[in-house]
């Protein structure tokens, strides 16, 4: 009896923390189909009923989201087909091969993920602006790649280790080529790890501000980040159109979210994978 | 979303280690690490090789126009630990980044635990809720923020308000500085909680049953449970997440620079990440600016070297 009592309380809190934690969002969604007439009254609306799509119109109509839309696609795209490229075969040295100088590459692509973008992008900043390469999406994707690569390597080594090298030997004993052997028997199996790491480096560079911010300072180069931030500055004879502003965040919010929700199992288990096990 | 640049480090399948392929003078593994070390050496290596070159540099607005920058050995980084600005804003970040630690700690481990003793599905709710929150991109993150706190028709001013004698309508958040780090603080937290919370509950799931039963047998109150047993066996989880959230709250550039956009701007409102970008980007003195990534980096890695060693450890383990 008092144990079921105690269990209601927990859920009714649980609820409550659930609603606190799910609010801004929440929020972020209903304010997207507010008028402006509505939106402004001192009084919050809470449940946008008699809203409408016109935020929405507005922003889609905005020459300025279409074009960070496709900055942000063109540097995503680049940036995760040369990643995935570049870590699997840097998995496939780590995670296969005992060789001179590994320890040094797995430190290296350890330590690295540990530094702070604000402890490097002055110097990356300047290395560009030497190199003619700010506002240019070569620019961007260089810095982004050094960013994913070492992450994606790290991630794909398990899956990788995780093939046992039996599998890829009996298919050259049947007569593959080693090519042959990756292709037909490898990669398959690695499809899964491909996926879950392209999501992660999706993510990353899908939602990269801080060195954006400071590499594309045209509003023709923006990244949908950038677009956001400047959107939400620009106002109305000094009022916000906070209408619009959440129709936009909740656009570039919206794949986020619907990826995320695929990695999300791996998310917390991957980070601190091996400390629960002892 | 809090989780950038640091490594899912499981392997799908913990399946028998397969025996590795050893030669000598085998050139394959070499070649297939090019691409990944030329990415590195550019994105990464050239940066940092400048960096700590013009930490020693005198490099301001005359070089910037074409006079060569000297060699002035530690000048920029005796500046600095002689600037009490400086001082004030790298004290400011650490407190900052213990404070916010502490409270996303405190509040991930307590949800962590409400969700091992209540019925599925409320935890099924909390943990959608929770993943919508740590879903959110940053930007959206601040905007929204912004939206909530907004003067005149946020909702957060609107609800105060409601409390009789309380009117908070037309009250700016952001202008106090300790109200704006308190702005930021709450942010940060509510995004990094449920990262917290879902690797610690992933971490209590390992505690098993027979064990805590035969606690209960001995006559353990549930308060003795959670510190002599459950705690201790959570234990490396719980070091690996201080050391991620404090690496985390440190590097919290972005948050800051869109709350400063948003509100007030200046020094009173700078952590170290916005006061470097305003030393080099603002002010065009980069080798004051250099200097000062410099000791942001040293101090990053070295609260993260208990990471590394045991992601390394981990490594040679496979």
């Amino acid at each position: 009896m008092k144990r079921t009592v105690f269990r209601g309380a927990g859920a009714a809190l649980a609820l409550v923390l659930a609603l606190v934690w799910a609010f801004p969002v929440y929020w972020m969604v209903n304010s997207s189909f507010l008028t402006p007439a509505t939106i402004s009254k001192l009084e919050p609306t809470w449940v946008p009923f008699g809203g409408n799509l016109s935020n929405y119109r507005a922003v889609l109509a905005d020459n300025a989201f279409t074009s960070a839309l496709g900055m942000s696609l063109v540097v995503t795209a680049i940036c995760l087909v040369l990643c995935l490229v570049y870590a699997l075969l840097a998995s496939f040295a780590i995670g296969r091969f005992r060789f001179k100088g590994r320890k040094s590459f797995v430190l290296a692509i350890i330590v690295v993920q540990m530094l702070p973008a604000e402890a490097m992008f002055i110097a990356q900043y300047k290395m560009l602006a030497g190199a003619n390469l700010l506002n240019s999406v070569i620019g961007v994707s260089v810095i982004y790649l050094a960013m994913v690569v070492p992450f994606t390597t790290w991630m794909l080594r398990g899956f990788v280790a995780g093939i046992p090298v039996d599998l890829e030997e009996a298919a050259m004993i049947d007569g593959c080529t080693r090519m042959g052997a990756f292709r037909r028997v490898t990669f398959p199996l690695l499809a899964p790890g491909l996926v879950a790491s392209g999501v992660f480096a999706f993510l990353q560079v899908w939602n990269e501000f801080a060195l954006a911010s400071i590499i594309l300072t045209e509003s023709q180069k923006a990244t949908l980040p950038l677009w956001l931030r400047d959107f939400a500055q620009s106002s109305n004879l000094g009022v916000t159109e906070w209408g619009e502003v959440m129709a936009g965040s909740v656009l570039v919010a919206i794949p986020v979210i619907v990826f995320f929700m695929i990695v999300q199992g791996r998310m917390a288990q991957g980070l601190v994978g091996g400390a629960v096990k002892g | 979303m809090t989780t950038t640049m640091t490594a899912p480090a499981s392997s799908p399948a913990r399946v028998e280690q397969p025996p590795r392929r050893r030669r000598r003078g085998q050139k394959l593994p070499y070649i297939l690490l090019i691409p990944a070390i030329v990415t590195l050496l550019i994105g990464l290596g050239y940066p940092v090789t400048w960096q700590i070159l013009n930490s020693f540099k005198e490099y301001g607005l005359k070089q910037q126009f074409g006079q060569p920058a000297e060699f002035v050995g530690f000048d920029n980084y005796i500046a600095l630990f002689t600037d009490a600005v400086f001082w004030q804003i790298a004290l400011r970040s650490v407190a900052f980044m213990a404070a916010t630690a502490a409270v996303t700690m405190v509040i991930g481990i307590a949800f962590a635990l409400l969700m091992k003793v209540i019925p599925t599905w409320s935890r099924i709710v909390l943990q959608v809720a929770m993943l919508l929150a740590w879903a959110m991109p940053i930007v959206a993150q601040m905007t929204v923020a912004n939206w909530l706190i907004d003067d005149r028709n946020g909702v957060l001013n609107y609800v105060l308000s409601l409390i009789p004698g309380v009117d908070y309508i037309g009250h700016d958040w952001l202008r106090d500085p300790l109200s704006f780090f308190g702005v930021a603080l709450v942010i940060i937290t509510w995004a990094s909680v449920p990262f917290v919370a879902f690797s610690v509950y992933a971490g209590l799931t390992q505690v098993s049953e027979e064990v805590l039963e035969a606690g209960q047998l001995d006559g353990a109150s549930p308060f003795q449970m959670l510190r002599l047993i459950i705690m201790p066996i959570i234990r490396p989880v719980l070091v690996i997440l201080i050391l991620l959230q404090l690496i985390w709250d440190l590097r919290v550039f972005a948050q800051i620079q869109l709350l400063q956009d948003f509100g007030a701007a200046g020094e009173r409102y700078d952590l170290l990440g916005t006061y470097i970008y305003g030393l080099g980007i603002g002010q065009g003195q980069f080798g004051a600016a250099a200097a000062a990534a410099m000791v942001v980096m040293i101090l990053t890695l070295a609260v993260s070297w208990g990471y590394v060693r045991r992601l390394l450890k981990e490594d040679e383990e496979s």
